[in-house]
């Protein structure tokens, strides 16, 4: 027993010193990079790795603003994502019934729809504003999805692009009580945006979903989106003379921050 | 002359015999929001919700601050159901990051957030109860609420706002005899419970004022996409605690509360009926609660989640509670949209006023369970 405690204990010192080491090396590299530093710091940033490279691929865009904060996870990125990826393809670990619906919108559809993820009670479909419309009345009668929990807009100021998020969920059907899904879109992006008569515009859900009509309103408020086709496309929770920004795009600034 | 204003703003011409109403958004009758209502005599024939005079931007305050410091801002849209509000995003960002909750940690979770829809759906009751002129069920509510708050101070330190539910677990574990004091007040509460159902339930005055008000069928629940006890009072059953179980619901017996009527009455009601049920949740979850145990797991410093989004969805007091995580590998949520009960179901009152007498208003408008500030985030 003596014998293997000694030879544990440089074992168990080794990690503290190369902690330590490591966030000496950290504080150095922010005065000069090293390459050295990158190679020390790889196990720390492989243990978070395998979540960023299964989702690598349905959120390219974001990828830029990491490498601009972050340079040194960036160096250890591709390897990490070349050694992972493979493992974790194989569909076979996909729920079957999520798979399924998805596969009945994009048999129909084509290349039209995307599929975004598949997921134990979560399905995304990405397509073009175009064809958004046709895709939503098929989801609504065909696969009986009949309200809209949420409509989110996201704001991609590098891509010059919003995502409008719709959450689709069903009360009819209660094979479906647990799936959302999410349909999604991007319009395009004005840089000086005038809310209701520039090119930010998409055509609205609500004849086919009743539900999405406040939700719509608080997008084009908050994000300058423009739903067509809308009825009623007045403020909700802002002041009726806001003369701002739409305040959720990113380049609107919180005052001190 | 419409054209000359943004979309934001349009006028409509009055019609000499409609009368144009203002309610709020100062009246207390409605809350903060204000209500423009057309009335033609007594007969409101058309109403339009206008919301957002408390609206404090906390879908943008969330993209400044890290998942830990999100906590304390994220539950002051309601602050009487503070740990059902921050449920859903504690179990995004636990998605996020990949983080296991402990076992007892999630029975706590449980208990606090019913004993915190028992403390809501009190002082909503109260609310109800004084607009529709019965002032013991505003005075008896807000008191025995009390019993249940101390429950809470006991558990969490804090009355209201408790910040209690982090990303990981719990703050901080039980105290002491905490079961023996639970069990209780309990028993006490289902007594007085049951004193409600008869001077207030089964008063004829109530029952005449609500019953056949504000009717909403089935087929418009469904369609109008509302939530909670607003759905359920339709006919339709949907919780979420049943249908989509998250963290030990689905170990727990419990029934989900149904009425078919969907006038006035039975909205008010199935809340009501709640509270009964999440006594029995709580009892059930303290036998089976393991005895000891971790009730946290720590997280890294300023951590930071995957490039990915997360859909995470509760079942509150008012309904259904989701929140849309994305995130983009930074400690900041890029995007966090929180969609709640209350502004789902305020789609619903322009098609309930129709039509009824102006003197209804309240009690139609109340019996949505509708917390304004929560609407409005």
């Amino acid at each position: 027993m003596g014998s293997s405690n000694s030879t544990k204990k440089p074992a168990k010192a080794r990690p503290k010193t190369k902690r330590k080491a490591s966030k000496k090396t950290k504080r150095k590299a922010t005065k000069k990079i090293k390459p050295k530093t990158s190679k020390k710091t790889k196990p720390e940033v492989a243990e978070t790795k395998p979540e960023v490279a299964e989702t690598k691929i349905e959120v390219a865009e974001t990828k830029p603003e990491v490498a601009e904060t972050k340079p040194e996870v960036v160096e250890t990125k591709p390897e990490v994502a070349e050694k992972q990826v493979p493992e974790k393809k194989p569909t076979e670990d996909l729920p079957k019934f999520e798979k399924s619906i998805a596969d009945r919108i994009v048999s129909s559809f084509g290349t039209k729809a995307e599929i975004g993820y598949i997921r134990p009670n979560r399905i995304r479909i990405n397509t073009k504003k175009e064809d958004i419309v046709e895709i939503a009345k098929y989801i609504r009668d065909e696969l009986k999805f009949d309200h809209a929990e949420s409509v989110s807009g996201v704001d991609y100021p590098d891509s010059k692009e919003i995502e409008v998020v719709y959450h689709l969920g069903s009360y009819t059907d209660p094979q479906l009580s647990k799936q959302i899904l999410t349909l999604a879109t991007r319009v395009p992006r004005e840089d000086v945006p005038n809310p209701g008569k520039d090119n930010t515009r998409m055509s609205s859900l609500r004849d086919v979903f009743f539900s999405v009509e406040f939700h719509e309103r608080e997008c084009f408020e908050m994000l300058g989106v423009f739903f067509e086709g809308h009825p009623d496309n007045r403020r909700l929770l802002l002041p009726e003379d806001w003369a701002d920004l739409p305040p959720l795009r990113k380049d609107f600034r919180i005052k001190g921050r | 002359m419409t054209t000359q204003f943004p979309p934001g703003i349009q006028l409509e011409k009055e019609d000499e015999r409609i009368m144009t109403l203002n309610i709020g958004p100062q009246h207390p009758g409605s809350g903060h929001m204000r209500l423009i209502i057309k009335v033609d005599g007594d007969y409101i024939v058309s109403c339009d919700p206008d919301p957002g005079y408390v609206h404090r931007g906390e879908e943008k305050m969330a993209e400044h601050r890290n998942y830990l410091l999100n906590i304390p801002h994220l539950e002051r849209p309601v602050i009487h159901d503070s740990c059902n509000i921050l449920y859903p995003y504690c179990l995004a960002v636990e998605e996020l990051l990949g983080t296991e909750v402990p076992e007892r940690a999630k029975y706590i979770r449980v208990i606090a957030s019913e004993l915190n829809r028992c403390v809501y759906t009190m002082y909503w009751l109260g609310i109800y109860g004084i607009f529709l002129g019965h002032s013991t069920m505003f005075m008896w509510p807000m008191a025995d609420r009390e019993l249940l708050i101390d429950l809470l101070e006991a558990m969490t330190g804090a009355r209201v706002t408790h910040s209690f539910f982090i990303p990981g677990g719990v703050r901080n574990d039980v105290p002491p005899n905490f079961e023996d004091r639970v069990l209780r007040q309990l028993s006490y509460f289902e007594k007085r419970l049951k004193e409600y159902e008869d001077i207030f339930y089964q008063n004829p005055v109530l029952k005449s004022r609500t019953e056949g008000t504000g009717i909403l069928s089935r087929e418009d629940a469904i369609r109008l996409g509302v939530t909670g006890s607003v759905l359920r009072s339709a006919g339709v059953d949907f919780d979420l605690r049943k249908k989509e179980p998250y963290d030990v619901y689905d170990n727990i017996d419990f029934e989900t509360q149904v009425l078919k009527e969907g006038d006035s009455y039975a909205r008010s009601r199935v809340p009501y009926l709640d509270m009964l049920e999440s006594c029995n949740i709580i009892r059930d979850a303290l036998t089976k609660m393991p005895t000891s145990g971790s009730v946290r797991v720590k997280l890294k410093p300023n951590p930071k989640g995957s490039a990915d989004e997360v859909y995470r969805r509760v079942e509150s007091g008012r309904g259904s509670l989701g929140m849309y995580l994305v995130s983009n590998g930074t400690p900041q949520p890029y995007r966090l949209k929180i969609s709640v009960g209350s502004f789902r179901n305020i789609i619903c009152l322009p098609y309930l006023l129709k039509g009824e007498l102006l003197g209804n208003m309240p009690a139609v408008y109340w019996s949505l369970n509708y917390w304004p500030v929560e609407a409005d985030r």
